[in-house]
């Protein structure tokens, strides 16, 4: 039930977030006042359909611009939705999260990665969104969004195959990179195939980011030792599994709330600041 | 309680560093960025 409800406001968000429908008919892009709001989920910005920017798109922006080298505001509004829900945004409310949900599902084989893969982010994170993108300047002063050129899928998949597809200017230009953008959308969704959202586990520098706020966030997952049986079932059922056991707010934890569904003494809940949404208990 | 206060501190560290960003001219800067087709994210750049 959790994970239908999960899967609908995941919906509502790709949706949302991509409704300027002119953008797929006309082969163009939202121009309005609210592409000034970052939302913090991988959606990009040159979508036809994107109605707000991609956080880590801007960031890089703004580091590769000749006015700054870093973007307070952007960093301040992935902050902030890292202390309030830690990695939330990416469990509900990211579309290429969906993306890879729904992927997951096709059969295919499966496997699980080795842990050390989930650090290859923080380098994706540091190196090609902060470093790259402000101190590897060309003669004018401009950086590079290293990550949107070389990385992201979902800049692929989101704006340069609809907008190849319905504008013949952008076909007409395309070359080697977008060749090489092919071919790793393909390798990360042939991935997506086979390991539970590949693409956050080892890539996503926003994931990276957020979650650094896991084990700090208003909202946070609790364990009650006292009724806790050890049975091992919130591991079994974990999204991004195997997780160290038996670890809550795990930086990994996407709050997808299957372990807390799924724990048959209940020993798990879900709460915001401290208090449980049921017994109003206080955790601390 | 002592998570909370740490909580609410840098909840306010978020904000304010929201705030410098707006006060020194960051938002402009984003909404230039995302209202013209970025070509790296297409493959062109």
């Amino acid at each position: 039930m959790v994970d239908l409800k999960r899967k609908l406001v995941q919906l509502i968000s790709a949706v949302t977030l991509n409704s300027y429908a002119g953008g797929f008919v006309q082969g163009t892009i939202y121009r309005g006042p609210l592409k000034q709001v970052c939302v913090p989920v991988l959606n990009c910005y040159s979508c036809p359909g994107a109605v707000t920017s991609c956080p880590i798109g801007s960031l890089q922006a703004l580091a590769s611009g000749v006015a700054f080298n870093f973007s307070f505001y952007v960093a301040g509004i992935i902050a902030m939705s890292g202390v309030l829900g830690g990695r939330f945004s990416c469990g509900w409310l990211c579309p290429f999260g969906l993306i890879q949900d729904l992927l997951y599902r096709i059969p295919f084989i499966k496997f699980c990665l080795p842990l050390w893969t989930r650090y290859v982010k923080y380098l994706v994170a540091g190196l090609f969104v902060l470093v790259l993108p402000a101190f590897a300047l060309d003669a004018f002063g401009l950086g590079t969004p290293y990550f949107c050129k070389w990385l992201c899928p979902a800049g692929t998949l989101e704006a340069a195959i609809p907008l190849a597809l319905l504008e013949p200017g952008i076909r007409g230009a395309l070359g080697a990179l977008f060749a090489w953008r092919l071919t790793w959308l393909f390798l990360i969704l042939l991935f997506c195939l086979a390991v539970r959202r590949a693409f956050c586990r080892v890539f996503c520098p926003l994931g990276a980011i957020l979650s650094l706020f896991n084990h700090i966030s208003f909202f946070t997952i609790s364990r009650n030792e006292q009724i806790c049986r050890h049975c091992g079932q919130c591991n079994e059922v974990c999204y991004l599994g195997p997780a160290p056991a038996p670890v809550v707010n795990h930086p990994e934890c996407i709050r997808c709330l299957k372990c807390v569904k799924s724990c048959p003494a209940g020993a798990l809940s879900w709460n915001f600041q401290g208090r449980n949404k049921e017994e109003g208990v206080f955790y601390g | 309680m002592f998570h909370n206060s740490i909580r609410a501190a840098l909840l306010a560290a978020a904000v304010a560093s929201m705030t410098y960003g707006i006060y020194r001219g960051e938002v402009p800067e984003v909404l230039l960025k995302a209202i013209n087709l970025c070509l790296e994210c297409i493959g062109i750049g």
